[in-house]
């Protein structure tokens, strides 16, 4: 699996980048092209859980990559103007280095010859990592809500002819909340998968 | 002990001699009409597994050179596994219940353990005496089954035609906090009817304040509150007059789901469609009526099939029999789908998109449909898997496709 390839190709531009200009604004523009190349590539991996390549379930696969989705195409590419906060490098750099343990963790799984570095790495830098890339995002969408609101983007407004509106601001609203049951079920998805498999933990799944 | 004889010439009778000269008594059975041959005496007749066997088996055995004779073992002395199979295979004594044990199939802890059960009790009945010991458990959220893993057994099936020693083991499961069908189905039917109106009204703080109470301008705004409200008032009479039900209870997370579901998307709809920016439909007059017509006629369709299912079934019982055709036209749908009251229930929301031309009304027949899909395939798979002769023509819920 070579898809740790494209976010190491990411994070090298990104030191270059902030090692030349010495500031994070413009940092966007520069990497733009290929975060949004390769994160759609993302969707290969829903692909890849319903075929079984990876053990991953397709819900929490899918839960991942539609809010990547939704943060590259829909609030960073359609809303210029948040591009230069700071919030978008915090969820960048979580991003880039989830991304690159995870899929060293899979291409060295699938070689059989996994390091426990690489292991030990995939099942704790989530810890952190997770919690900064989630604050990252949301500190995003609430910097984009002002412009939504200014603009009206991608909503509909009645009157017309099918009789339904949408507004993009309370969808972001809507969004934005929605962090705060979805973000602690993933979170803790990922702490009982660490206690398996760092520490051999059996845990009893609760059915109904 | 008489030395064994060997003859040379010609085979005993009957006659029962082994290797070793100190080992089997000599059994010969003549019925005195055998001689021996001229000149010789009885020869051992060759039987060369049995020997092979008692050289194997008993020759290393000085101990066991003399077996004992096969005795009656008396039944107290049989193994357990023997005398399960003898208890199947009779029946009980006279006066004697099964004894049943109960325990928790993740934990396998004992639960519960009840003697003299008469063996022609039926699971409901064993549910019964397991509530008495447990009351929080009341029979509807009882799962019993012979297997921790296996399918739950059902109510009707009784104790003795079970494959069970005499002490039943059966392993029980929490099913959790049950509601009844009935509550289930008015409580989400009676929902959408109240919201659609509050919104039909214009009632405060949902429109603009210069809106409030105020009526519609358009006809087709006040067809599809006749439409929609007559939709749910026949689906609360069904459930309270017409529907016969399989299943009693359904665990009670499910009414929260179901609510959320009809009552979310009631409001939805109806927000729009009562809404003052409303527009009607782009072909007019001619578009509400074929609407109309098609809504009628599915509700209609939708009505006499579930009369005609109620029909299948005789009141107190759960039977189950392959729905056919009858007089009533609308029931003539049964000749190519296997759920036509679905297919009619899409029908009537189709109409309905059609005469108020909202696309979120389009989008819960949407996720309607995909629902009443799964819900038809899956009848129509059991429907397979109970009748041998079920008609091949049969789809699920679309004729011919789906």
């Amino acid at each position: 699996s070579s898809y740790s390839f494209p976010w190491l190709v990411l994070a090298i531009a990104m030191v270059r980048f902030y090692m030349e200009k010495g500031t994070h604004k413009g940092l966007y523009k520069s990497i733009q092209k290929t975060l949004k190349f390769f994160q759609t590539f993302a969707l290969l991996e829903i692909v890849h859980c319903l075929i079984g390549i990876v053990p991953t379930s397709v819900i929490v696969a899918g839960v991942q990559v539609s809010s990547r989705i939704f943060m590259v195409w829909l609030i960073t590419h359609s809303i210029k103007p948040i591009q230069n906060e700071e919030s978008v490098v915090l969820f960048l750099v979580a991003w880039t280095v989830t991304e690159i343990t995870r899929y060293s963790f899979y291409t060295f799984s699938l070689l059989d010859h996994l390091p426990y570095f690489i292991k030990w790495a995939r099942y704790n830098f989530f810890i952190i990592l997770y919690p900064v890339g989630v604050v990252g995002e949301l500190l995003t969408i609430y910097a984009a809500l002002p412009y939504v609101k200014k603009t009206g983007m991608f909503s509909i407004r009645l009157p017309n002819k099918y009789n339904v509106s949408f507004d993009y601001y309370y969808f972001l609203l809507i969004t934005m909340a929605s962090y705060i049951p979805l973000f602690p079920q993933l979170y803790f998805h990922m702490l009982r998968q660490r206690r398996k498999v760092l520490h051999g933990e059996v845990i009893v799944e609760k059915d109904d | 002990m008489r030395r064994k004889e060997r003859s040379t010439s010609r085979f005993a009778p009957a006659t029962f001699q082994g290797l070793a000269s100190n080992m089997w008594p000599v059994v010969t059975i003549l019925d005195g009409t055998a001689t021996p041959p001229r000149g010789g005496e009885w020869r051992a007749a060759p039987r060369p597994h049995f020997d092979w066997w008692v050289a194997k088996h008993l020759s290393a055995r000085p101990c066991l050179a003399r077996a004992p004779p096969p005795r009656c073992v008396p039944q107290a002395d049989w193994p357990a596994s023997w005398r399960e199979r003898l208890v199947l295979t009779q029946d009980q004594p006279r006066g004697a219940g099964s004894k049943v044990e109960i325990l928790d199939a993740k934990t396998r802890e004992k639960l519960c353990f009840l003697d003299k059960v008469e063996p022609h009790a039926t699971i409901a009945e064993i549910k019964n005496l397991f509530t008495k010991t447990h009351p929080q458990w009341y029979p509807a959220r009882q799962s019993l089954r012979l297997d921790p893993k296996g399918k739950s057994l059902k109510d009707e099936d009784v104790l003795q035609k079970l494959p069970v020693g005499t002490t039943a083991t059966l392993y029980f499961r929490d099913l959790g906090a049950q509601i009844s069908w009935v509550t289930v189905f008015l409580t989400e039917y009676a929902g959408p009817l109240f919201i659609y109106l509050l919104f039909y009204f214009r009632v405060p703080f949902i429109y603009g304040h210069k809106y409030d109470f105020t009526s519609s301008r358009h006809t087709v705004v006040h067809l599809a509150c006749i439409c929609h409200s007559f939709h749910y008032v026949k689906r609360l009479l069904e459930t309270l007059f017409v529907h016969r039900f399989s299943h009693g209870t359904m665990p009670l997370r499910n009414i929260f789901k179901n609510c959320t579901y009809y009552w979310g998307f009631a409001a939805w709809m109806a927000y729009y469609i009562n809404h003052p920016l409303y527009t009607p439909p782009t072909y007019g007059a001619q578009q509400v009526k074929l609407a109309l017509a098609i809504f009628v006629i599915c509700q209609l369709g939708n009505f006499s099939i579930h009369m005609a299912l109620r029909d299948l079934r005789p009141a107190g019982s759960k039977t189950r029999k392959i729905p056919y055709p009858t007089k009533n036209p609308f029931t003539w749908l049964f000749l190519l789908v296997s759920c036509p009251n679905y297919t009619y229930e899409v029908g009537s929301w189709i109409g309905f998109a059609i005469m108020t031309q909202c696309l979120p009304v389009a989008l819960f027949s949407l996720v309607g449909f995909t629902q009443m899909t799964i819900w038809a395939k899956g009848k129509h798979r059991s429907y397979l898997k109970e009748f041998r002769d079920y008609p091949p023509l049969r789809m699920p819920i679309i004729p011919f496709l789906l």
